[in-house]
């Protein structure tokens, strides 16, 4: 009788139409009118914070690039100079830091590396580019704002939240 | 107005109707495998997705149209252009409606009323094996030629339980003209006794030979579970696959609008085809015109439900590997459905003495 595969069939086509008259259940996020919920530590795009006085906490030591898989991170340094003392912590800085946004892979391992606590993960999305070439975040794109600071508390430990200016 | 205005707006609205049906197949299938996933369709592109099959048609006509090197030309395009045609032409003889009274006189809406219905339609859907072994052949790759010849060996293979599950159909309405077939199923009472206006459909007198017939019927469009020649992870695309651009649209459409002609036959044969509950009550208290736009609709509704019903099925079961396929084409459908041919005609003589 199972031979004739008719009750299977049937017995299966009942289980299809179970699931389509639930209904998806809340398994569906109609992005980008709804935003699916990340958790605490979601590793999306990278922020290079400042201290409290607003001066840029990165040196340019490069521990991040070695450490980086993907080998995404590129960075030249320089020479602080007098007149720029309010804008980095201290004489060595990143003149120009960049990010290939195509050859990461949100793994975490520079936030983890850096001994400055300059560079995190953010819950933020990279944006949709239409060349290759724009996905190569510089300096303008990492580096937050002064006035308008990006929230990492959530990923820091109570260690670091407490040596961490 | 005279009979032949009537039949060129018959055609020229049946060949719109196939090629809408056969567009908006590809949207209802797309939203009816998401509902069946627990997920949402297409739905950007207008209110709930309606104009995909725009941005569909829209893609296929722009993207690049070559003939791979070594091709036969002249063959490659005949092959999806035979199967369209096939698909499009075999929609004429299928009765659509009851009958509409413009002018005074009264027309059948079908485009030919020819005597030997079913014959045609068993011939058109042989020589549909035709575009698919020229696209296999014509496209000079060995993997298509493979796709295209177990996709004419597994239609041939079907061709023979769709015929015979026919024969007891035939036997009981006497008539090869669907015509008369329809007609039979809409007047009369259920098995004899149970009084039943316009539903004296045949299922409830064949319903082996339905499932044989809705088997085989699938089998021949080239359905999932029995889409081996089309598979997309075994075959790439099977015959299809050196297509692009309108060519593949063809040999897609002709597909769909093959469903859409085989859902119909179906509904012909043993679903009383345009007969509803209550026609001929309509055709005598409100008129002709009534009750044959009133046919055409329920027609049109049933053949829909048919749709949904592949799609259902489509979704739900894996595909059926080649020797089984084969197997259950020769070994279980073709003696059932001989029994059931058997068995209807031994009926037929006994209750006719």
């Amino acid at each position: 009788m199972e031979k004739l595969y008719l009750p299977e069939i049937l017995k299966g086509m009942a289980i299809t139409m179970r699931h389509a008259l639930e209904g998806p259940k809340g398994k569906v996020y109609s992005y980008p009118e709804q935003e699916k919920p990340r958790t605490k530590f979601w590793r999306g795009l990278h922020v290079l914070k400042r201290d409290e006085e607003g001066r840029e906490r990165c040196t340019a030591c490069g521990l991040c690039a070695v450490v980086c898989p993907a080998e995404a991170i590129t960075m030249t340094a320089a020479e602080r100079t007098r007149d720029e003392k309010h804008l980095y912590r201290e004489e060595k800085y990143a003149s120009v830091y960049e990010i290939n946004m195509l050859r990461c892979i949100f793994c975490g391992l520079c936030e983890e590396a850096c001994p400055k606590s300059a560079i995190y993960l953010t819950d933020r999305l990279v944006d949709v580019e239409t060349n290759r070439g724009s996905f190569v975040y510089g300096k303008d794109k990492l580096v937050e704002k002064i006035n308008e600071r990006v929230d990492i508390t959530a990923r820091q430990s109570e260690l670091q939240k407490k040596t961490v200016k | 107005m005279d009979l032949i205005t009537f039949k060129i707006i018959l055609v020229v609205s049946l060949f719109a109707l196939s090629l809408g049906v056969a567009a908006y197949s590809t949207w209802g299938e797309r939203k009816v495998a998401a509902i069946l996933q627990d997920r949402i369709g297409p739905n950007r592109a207008g209110p709930f997705g309606i104009l995909q099959p725009l941005a569909d048609g829209g893609k296929l006509f722009f993207k690049e149209g070559f003939v791979p090197q070594g091709a036969d030309r002249f063959l490659f395009y005949v092959g999806p252009a035979l199967t369209m045609f096939i698909s499009l032409i075999t929609g004429a003889v299928i009765p659509w409606g009851k009958s509409l009274s413009i002018g005074g006189s009264s027309f059948d809406i079908q485009v030919a009323n020819i005597d030997v219905g079913v014959l045609y339609l068993i011939g058109m859907v042989s020589i549909g094996v035709y575009g698919m072994m020229i696209g296999g052949w014509a496209s000079n790759n060995k993997y298509s030629l493979i796709g295209a010849i177990r996709a004419s060996s597994q239609m041939i293979s079907y061709e023979l339980a769709m015929g015979l599950s026919l024969l007891s159909i035939i036997l009981m309405a006497g008539s090869l003209d669907l015509n008369v077939i329809t007609g039979s199923q809409g007047t009369g009472k259920i098995w004899g006794f149970i009084p039943a206006d316009g539903m004296n459909w045949n299922i409830f007198y064949q319903p082996l030979a339905f499932i044989i017939f809705f088997v085989a019927a699938m089998a021949e469009t080239n359905r999932h579970p029995f889409d081996l020649p089309e598979c997309e992870s075994e075959l790439v695309n099977g015959y299809m696959t050196e297509y692009s651009s309108m060519n593949f649209g063809q040999y897609m459409f002709g597909e769909y609008v093959n469903m859409f002609i085989s859902n119909a036959l179906i509904v012909t044969l043993f679903f009383g085809g345009f007969n509803y509950p209550g026609i001929n009550w309509v055709g005598e208290n409100w008129g002709e015109n009534i009750a044959g736009v009133l046919s055409i609709f329920a027609m049109l509704f049933k053949v829909i439900i048919g749709i949904l019903i592949f799609m259902w099925i489509r979704w739900t079961i894996p595909r059926f590997r080649y020797d089984q396929l084969m197997h259950l084409g020769w070994k279980t459908l073709i003696p059932l459905a001989l029994a059931n041919l058997v068995i209807t005609a031994a009926v037929i003589v006994f209750f006719t003495n």
